[in-house]
């Protein structure tokens, strides 16, 4: 049994630049509680919005969202640690760009 | 799993542990190689094959029950050889109907279903909708890996998922659903494609979910992508750097002419404003300046490279190194 759909456009949620809690959430299949928790760590920041209600988030930081909650799954670390291996794989990613292939 | 070979996994073996280890230092084990295979931070290749084996291993070892289970399988089975489940061999253990919270069937091997995942569809079948219920669809998660250029001029891509259903008689069918979709133009590493309405399938009336696609570049022979700058080593010699030069370059938007200022060294960027990753602010790119230097390999060359030391008597590379020099 098999069966084929055609050409969707894929979109991306973020391509609007800013995204709610809600979407957010949905995006990485998180609890909002674990957005909360985020940013009182500190881990990501809403770019506008003083309550959560209201809260509206950057594209780049879904991804960190998504990291934050693989990384204390699988690692067992709590958030704190979370957010020191965010910057540090964050500070790894720019260093290897930029180092020469070839040496 | 009737007719397909299964394989025996060695658990023990692939933690790195002998048989009599105890339940801390399971722990301790999974801890080091979780750390050391996630796919989110290893960069061993298979990291992520690595990772899911090891995770598998500890949800038996880690139960128990489970693992005494295991282990009366005996130590005679060595990893690779083809396996089938004795007879009522977990009978008298109460395995069944304990989930992991993490990942779902398709995750394990057929090794672990063969012994783990029975009474799993029996027990989900059990409870036949009864009531008329409407409720969304779940959404569904997948990694998809694409090549730097699909993000630059977007791409279309076909997709092979296999859904499970469940029939009118309860029983558990993977169906083959394939979905042909455009990846966006401007995406970028991390960032999420939906594609609506491609989730898990709505109770009642209600809507299907949606599928997420998280992105992940295929590692490039040339090409090094930070955020949404990209990066490529440029060599070129010496002469082209000292005196500079306009070259013909390669980049994912197409072929560029590029200036190389006079007095170019070795490691300088030189930087194309708006031709990284494409957005509303799209990244730069980087050409990182690689001065190779030519070999002199017959007499001719080495004359000249002796004419160039006579040129240059007063030229010390490692003034910067002061003292140590």
């Amino acid at each position: 049994m098999s069966t084929t759909t055609r050409f969707l456009d894929g979109s991306m949620p973020q391509s609007q630049a800013e995204l709610s809690l809600i979407e957010v959430c949905r995006c990485c299949a998180v609890q909002t509680d674990f957005i909360v928790a985020l940013v009182e760590e500190g881990i990501i920041a809403p770019v506008v919005g003083s309550e959560a209600a209201s809260w509206r988030f950057a594209d780049a930081q879904v991804h960190h969202v998504t990291l934050a909650w693989r990384l204390q799954r699988d690692l067992g670390i709590n958030l704190a640690g979370a957010a020191l291996a965010l910057q540090l794989l964050d500070e790894i990613e720019t260093l290897r760009a930029q180092i020469t292939a070839s040496a | 799993m009737r007719g397909v070979q299964v394989e025996f996994k060695d658990y023990y073996k692939i933690m790195g542990l002998q048989r009599s280890a105890t339940q801390d230092e399971i722990k301790r084990a999974h801890r080091q190689l979780a750390r050391k295979f996630h796919p989110d931070v290893s960069k061993v290749a298979n990291a992520e094959a690595r990772f899911k084996e090891v995770g598998e291993a500890y949800e038996v070892l880690k139960d128990p029950e489970k693992r005494a289970a295991y282990d009366q399988l005996g130590a005679n089975w060595k990893g690779g050889q083809e396996f089938r489940p004795p007879p009522d061999w977990d009978a008298g253990f109460e395995t069944r109907g304990r989930g992991s919270a993490k990942g779902d069937a398709s995750d394990h091997s057929d090794f672990f279903e063969s012994l783990f995942r029975r009474g799993f569809d029996e027990s989900r079948s059990a409870h036949p909708g009864e009531r008329t219920f409407h409720a969304h669809g779940q959404d569904h998660h997948a990694k998809i890996q694409i090549d730097l250029e699909d993000a630059y001029h977007g791409a279309q891509r076909t997709l092979n998922l296999r859904l499970p259903e469940v029939d009118a008689q309860g029983h558990v069918l993977l169906r083959e659903h394939t979905i042909e979709f455009t990846i966006p133009k401007g995406v970028r590493a991390g960032q999420h494609i939906r594609l609506a309405g491609q989730g898990g399938a709505g109770t009642g009336q209600g809507q299907p979910g949606d599928l997420y696609l998280e992105v992940e570049f295929r590692p490039h022979a040339h090409y090094r992508v930070d955020k949404h700058d990209v990066y490529l080593d440029l060599p070129v010699a010496p002469w082209e750097a000292a005196l500079g030069t306009q070259i013909e370059v390669p980049t994912p938007s197409g072929r560029v002419e590029l200036k190389i200022p006079a007095g170019s060294v070795s490691g300088g960027k030189l930087r194309l404003k708006g031709r990284g990753i494409p957005a509303k602010t799209p990244g730069d790119f980087y050409f990182v300046l690689q001065i190779a230097v030519p070999p002199a390999p017959t007499e001719t060359e080495q004359a000249a490279y002796q004419a160039l030391a006579e040129k240059f008597k007063s030229f010390n590379p490692r003034t910067k190194l002061g003292a140590l020099a």
